[in-house]
C-alpha cells in the first residue's frame, strides 16, 4: 500500500475499476469518451471545462490529465489559468451568495 | 545558445547509449512490452517494406537552431556536411527510383554550399513531389538566403516549414528567442510568392511538434486552430499542418531524462500505440540517406546509428530491389510512429 491517498500512478490504472465491475466501468467509459469528443462544444473547449472543473473539485488526477490534455490541444497557459479562474470565480461565487441567505436571516431576526 | 549534444560531450551523443536506455528500464523489467513484441501480435513482425514511395536524403547536420527537441542533434556546431561527389551518387538515384517523392532535409538544407546545385540537378528528375524542409529562420538568417522563396518557387518545391505554436511565447521556447518573428516574416515572404495559397500550386505545409513532454493533439484540429490564428493575426496561409509526434531520440531523450519525464512519456507512447497506425509507419515506405551515403530504414534510425539490414548499405551500392527485401530494424522509440493516428514525416497515418 502507498503512504499517501494519492499516488501519481495511479490515474495510469484508472482503467482497472472495470475489473470489479465490468459493466459500469465499460458504460462509463464509454459515456466519458463520447462526452469529451467534438460536439456543439469543440474538444478544446470541453478540456478547458474539465480543467476549470477539475480544480473546482479539487482533483489532483484530473488536474494533471487535463493540463497534459490542454498541451495535447495547444492550449495556452493563459487560457489554462483564465479557465481555472472562472472555477475558482463560481466556487467562490457559490459561497457568497449564501450571504444573501445570512442577510435575509439577520434582517428577519433583527428589529 | 546552446550547443549540441556531441558538441558538449554529453553521453547521450553516442548513440548506443540511446539504444541501450531504449532496451533498459521499464522494458527490461517488463513493465512495459517491447515494440516487437507488440507488433508480432498483430504479425507485423518482422516490419517488413513496402513499395518505395519516398526517398529522404539528408544532407548534413549544421543548421542556424538549436532545438530543445532535435531528433538529428543538429547545430551550428555540427560539420557533417554532405558532399558533391555523395549528391552525385544520390542524383544517379534519383534518375532511376521508383519513389514519387524526394524529401530533402537536415539540419538546414540549405546551409549545405552545394544545396542550391544539388536541387537545380535534382529538379531536372521530374520527381512528383519535391520537399525541402526548411525551418523557415534560415531564409531571413543572412542576405544570402533571401532569395530562397524565389529559388524554391523556381524549381516548384514544395515547401515543409516546423512551426510549433501560433503563439509567440511557445515556439520560442522550443526553438529560441526570435524564432518566431523570424519564422513569420518567412511565412509571409513565402505568401507573397504565392506559396500555401488556397488553390496555389505551390504547396506550403507545416509541421507541428510538441513543446514537451506530452502528444501531439489531434491533426485536423490543430490545423483548424493554427489556420484560424496564424491568418487572423499575421494575414498567413498555409496547406496543411503535419501533427508530429516527438521520438525519444537525442536531444528530446535528454530532455526526457533531465526534466524525469522520460517514464511517464514512454508510458503514454505505449498507451496510444494503435495497432491501425503500424501497417502504414514511414519506414515501410521511406529509405533515408545520411550525409555520408549510409542508408537507413528511417531518420530516426538514421540518428541511432541503425543501418539498413540489408547487403547494400551504402548508396555506391544503392539497388532497390535488393533493399526492399529486408526486415526494417525497430526499437522502443518506434512506438513514437504508432501513437494515437501515428506519426510520420507526413503527419498521422492511421
Amino acid at each position: 500500500m502507498a503512504n499517501s491517498y494519492y499516488d501519481p500512478a495511479d490515474l495510469r490504472k484508472f482503467g482497472k475499476i472495470t475489473e470489479w465491475s465490468e459493466e459500469l466501468g465499460t458504460k462509463f467509459f464509454d459515456y466519458y469518451g463520447k462526452v469529451f469528443e467534438e460536439g456543439a462544444l469543440s474538444a478544446r473547449e470541453k478540456s478547458l471545462i474539465a480543467l476549470a472543473v477539475s480544480h473546482v473539485v479539487k482533483c489532483p488526477y484530473c488536474i494533471d490529465a487535463y493540463t497534459k490534455d490542454g498541451l495535447q490541444k495547444g492550449i495556452t497557459k493563459e487560457e489554462m489559468m483564465e479557465a481555472v479562474h472562472a472555477g475558482a470565480a463560481i466556487e467562490s461565487g457559490a459561497t457568497l451568495v449564501h450571504g444573501v441567505q445570512m442577510m435575509n436571516k439577520y434582517n428577519k431576526l433583527s428589529m | 545558445m546552446q550547443k549540441s549534444l556531441k558538441a558538449r560531450d554529453n553521453e547521450l551523443a553516442a548513440t548506443n547509449r540511446q539504444l541501450e536506455i531504449l532496451e533498459g528500464g521499464l522494458f527490461a523489467e517488463g513493465e512495459l512490452p517491447y515494440f516487437k513484441d507488440k507488433i508480432n501480435k498483430i504479425g507485423h513482425f518482422p516490419l517488413r517494406p513496402k513499395k518505395l514511395e519516398i526517398l529522404q536524403i539528408n544532407v548534413g547536420y549544421m543548421c542556424n537552431q538549436v532545438c530543445e527537441h532535435c531528433h538529428v542533434d543538429a547545430g551550428p556546431d555540427r560539420k557533417e556536411i554532405m558532399t558533391r561527389d555523395t549528391m552525385k551518387q544520390c542524383l544517379e538515384v534519383i534518375k532511376n527510383t521508383g519513389a514519387h517523392t524526394l524529401d530533402l532535409t537536415g539540419g538546414a538544407p540549405e546551409m549545405n554550399p552545394d544545396f542550391r546545385w544539388f536541387v537545380e540537378e535534382a529538379a531536372k528528375a521530374g520527381i512528383k513531389d519535391f520537399i525541402v524542409r526548411s525551418n523557415l529562420t534560415i531564409i531571413r538568417a543572412n542576405k544570402k538566403y533571401y532569395d530562397l522563396p524565389d529559388f524554391f518557387k523556381k524549381h516548384n518545391v514544395h515547401v515543409i516549414s516546423s512551426m510549433p505554436h501560433y503563439t509567440r511565447g511557445k515556439t520560442d521556447k522550443q526553438r529560441g528567442d526570435g524564432v518566431f518573428d523570424k519564422s513569420i516574416k518567412a511565412l509571409q515572404e513565402l505568401n507573397a510568392r504565392g506559396y500555401g495559397m488556397p488553390g496555389s500550386d505551390l504547396r506550403l505545409d507545416l509541421v507541428y511538434n510538441p513543446s514537451g513532454a506530452y502528444l501531439p493533439g489531434d491533426q485536423m484540429a490543430m490545423e483548424k486552430d493554427f489556420k484560424k490564428a496564424l491568418d487572423q493575426d499575421f494575414g498567413i496561409q498555409f496547406h496543411n499542418l503535419f501533427a508530429i509526434t516527438n521520438l525519444p531520440i537525442a536531444r528530446f531523450l535528454d530532455y526526457l531524462i533531465a526534466s524525469e519525464n522520460y517514464e511517464d512519456y514512454m508510458y503514454a507512447l505505449v498507451e496510444a500505440y494503435n495497432p491501425a497506425a503500424v501497417a502504414n509507419v514511414m519506414c515501410t515506405n521511406t529509405i533515408s540517406i545520411s550525409w555520408d551515403g549510409w542508408l537507413y530504414d528511417c531518420d530516426f534510425n538514421q540518428m541511432l546509428d541503425l543501418k539498413v539490414a540489408s547487403k547494400v548499405k551504402h548508396i555506391k551500392d544503392y539497388n532497390e530491389d535488393v533493399l526492399n527485401d529486408r526486415n526494417i530494424i525497430i526499437s522502443q522509440h518506434c512506438y513514437g510512429c504508432t501513437a494515437g493516428a501515428g506519426s510520420s514525416c507526413q503527419g498521422t497515418v492511421a
